[in-house]
């Protein structure tokens, strides 16, 4: 990932997402599971004075197709809260989104970024992403079914496909996620997301919950699929390590809002925002490594 | 792989055979406990089955001649063992008043009893998993709340109550269902059972609504369900293959669970409804001083109890490694 590479990804015009001025609120108590669909500003505590938290206050963010953007900051800084209004989840409370150039986000809704051929998310828990009961064939080839992104009778052989393109042997198909390692699972995860041929994959500390060496190989796939399949893919993370190896480009967010931004080399190695120094300090082997560059 | 699957169903069985196995040690002692104090407790009751027989105003010679007859004036203890001699060879006895065999008591009304049941289960979840679903999707909002304590109010209300509003209500006012008795055919059966299962399936519902509430909420937290929304499934598809099928396993071990529970609530419920099945045929029993009846009945409920609770605990074990621990 060179610095040139993403200097010209920057010159390219047209942006693949665009995030005007987005806003979303939890309540007080968060009152529903995820993907919510009444907007955030009904979903208030019965009892309570009625104040919403911000979870994102304004964030304006340009993609650019086949870029790897990285978003950081601590735990409750807005990450996961972005990457769930960018894929759909979570209603936006101000702003706009846009995808393709098309607003596809407004607030009170949930964005309706199309699904085939849209954007896809790769979830933390490697586990809790795949439903336990089902086995990984047939939750690869409801999706292939569902959207006919292929005949019913290629299903099976399209599946078997899918997961050979993310290094599984074809013979896990009939196996549940439990008989399957963390890493396998999200290999088995990833390969779901790219069933729909995706043009944005947001990568929601995918490798947070793998073991180091797992983690090299989960990040090296999606770097190669990136490559491959010209994907854009979102990096959702508190992990300058992980920012630092495959991004081309970072924000930084604290506090909901966008504290800072640009080239990934620039960020880690020059932070002008004292937020971002202190992430970095907090990384004393990174912190050392850069230095040296 | 081969290998690792075929350990896998080896283990699976070892599982399936130490829950078996404690459960049938437990059997004998269970049913001998529940034999000695039902017999214990019916003969402490005041009268007796001579006295049923004879009448108030039999001569003392009478009821000596019949209590001998009928075995009672011997020591308690020898009256005991040879009760438990007579199960030993699956003999559960004969009324003192008809003569008939207890084995064909119980099997004449066992089926009464378990269509009841069954019909108060299905009930149950016919009402209480849309309950359920409007909880945990609105968790801590108006709607849960209601829904809430609305199904803890029924658990609060005597069974025997509910029964008499619906057969006031339902069955006399609005002549809807009959209001006691048992019906004929397949329409007529679940005619006459409705309200009693209704009554049934009320008392039974907080702990159905409760219990699917928390395990869709949980469900929902999980990352797969927001998965399964970005396939672009239709929201009900979301609900009824990824949320519901997953939701529902906890509800068969509860059904089996609370089986004690249900048969108790039905001896109550049938005695309201006139139902001829187990819990009717238990009381009237219990008046008349039947006491190999009483002592009959009560085993085949114990002995219901148990079947079903290893069968619930076989299902979790073969389900679920660490529940059989």
């Amino acid at each position: 990932m060179t610095g040139r590479q993403a200097t010209q990804a920057l010159a390219d015009p047209p942006a693949i997402l665009e995030l005007n001025g987005v806003s979303a609120h939890y309540g007080k108590v968060r009152r529903r599971g995820p993907g919510d669909r009444r907007p955030a500003a009904r979903r208030r505590s019965p009892g309570g004075s009625g104040a919403l938290l911000p979870a994102l206050a304004g964030v304006h963010l340009t993609v650019r197709p086949g870029e790897s953007l990285g978003i950081v900051g601590e735990s409750g800084s807005g990450k996961t809260t972005l990457g769930k209004c960018v894929v759909g989840l979570m209603p936006i409370s101000a702003g706009q989104i846009l995808f393709r150039g098309q607003v596809v986000g407004r607030p009170g809704r949930v964005a309706d970024v199309p699904r085939v051929n849209g954007v896809q998310m790769v979830y933390q828990d490697p586990y809790s992403a795949l439903n336990p009961k089902r086995t990984v064939g047939s939750t690869l080839r409801e999706i292939l079914t569902v959207h006919k992104l292929c005949a019913r009778s290629q299903a099976q052989e399209r599946s078997a496909e899918l997961l050979e393109s993310v290094g599984l042997s074809a013979d896990i198909l009939k196996r549940r996620p439990r008989s399957l390692s963390g890493g396998m699972c999200q290999r088995v995860a990833i390969a779901r997301a790219l069933a729909f041929g995706p043009t944005v994959l947001v990568a929601d500390e995918v490798v947070s919950a793998l073991d180091a060496s797992v983690q090299a190989q989960v990040l090296n796939l999606i770097a190669d699929t990136r490559e491959t399949a010209g994907l854009t893919v979102i990096f959702i993370t508190h992990d300058l390590a992980v920012v630092n190896q495959v991004c081309d480009r970072v924000i930084v967010l604290n506090r909901g809002a966008v504290v800072e931004s640009g080239l990934t080399a620039d960020i880690l190695s020059r932070p002008s925002d004292p937020y971002t120094r202190s992430l970095i300090d907090a990384v004393p082997e990174l912190a050392g490594e850069l230095w040296q560059r | 792989m081969a290998a690792v699957a075929a350990s896998g169903r080896g283990s699976a069985t070892r599982r399936l055979g130490t829950v078996l196995r404690r459960r049938v040690i437990q059997v004998v002692p269970t049913l001998l406990g529940v034999s000695l104090v039902t017999f214990i407790l019916v003969r402490l009751l005041p009268g007796g089955p001579v006295q049923t027989l004879v009448g108030v105003r039999a001569t003392p010679a009478s009821i000596a001649a019949v209590s001998r007859q009928l075995g009672l004036s011997r020591p308690l203890v020898s009256q005991y063992f040879t009760y438990l001699g007579q199960l030993a060879h699956g003999n559960l006895g004969y009324s003192f008043l008809t003569g008939t065999s207890v084995t064909s008591i119980v099997a004449s009304h066992l089926a009464v009893t378990a269509e009841l049941i069954g019909l108060a289960v299905v009930l149950a979840l016919i009402i209480g998993i849309p309950l359920a679903t409007v909880s945990a999707y609105h968790r801590g909002a108006w709607q849960d709340q209601v829904i809430r304590a609305g199904t803890v109010a029924t658990l609060g209300l005597p069974s025997f109550w509910v029964g008499i509003l619906l057969v006031t209500y339902l069955g006399l006012r609005l002549k809807w269902f009959p209001s006691g008795g048992a019906g004929t055919g397949v329409v007529g059966t679940v005619d006459h059972l409705f309200l009693p299962a209704l009554t049934l399936a009320l008392t039974f519902l907080a702990v159905v609504v409760r219990s699917l509430r928390a395990s869709i909420s949980e469900i929902l937290r999980a990352d797969h369900v927001d998965a399964a929304r970005l396939k672009g499934i239709s929201r009900f598809r979301v609900f009824s293959r990824h949320v519901l099928r997953l939701a529902s396993l906890p509800v068969v071990a509860l059904v089996g669970l609370n089986m004690s529970y249900l048969l108790g609530t039905s001896v109550i419920v049938e005695n309201v409804f006139a139902l001829p099945g187990m819990g009717q045929q238990l009381v009237s029993s219990i008046l008349q001083r039947d006491f190999l009846v009483v002592q009959g009945i009560t085993l085949v409920f114990g002995l219901i109890v148990i079947v079903i609770s290893t069968a619930v605990e076989l299902i979790q074990a073969a389900l679920d490694p660490r529940s059989a621990a």
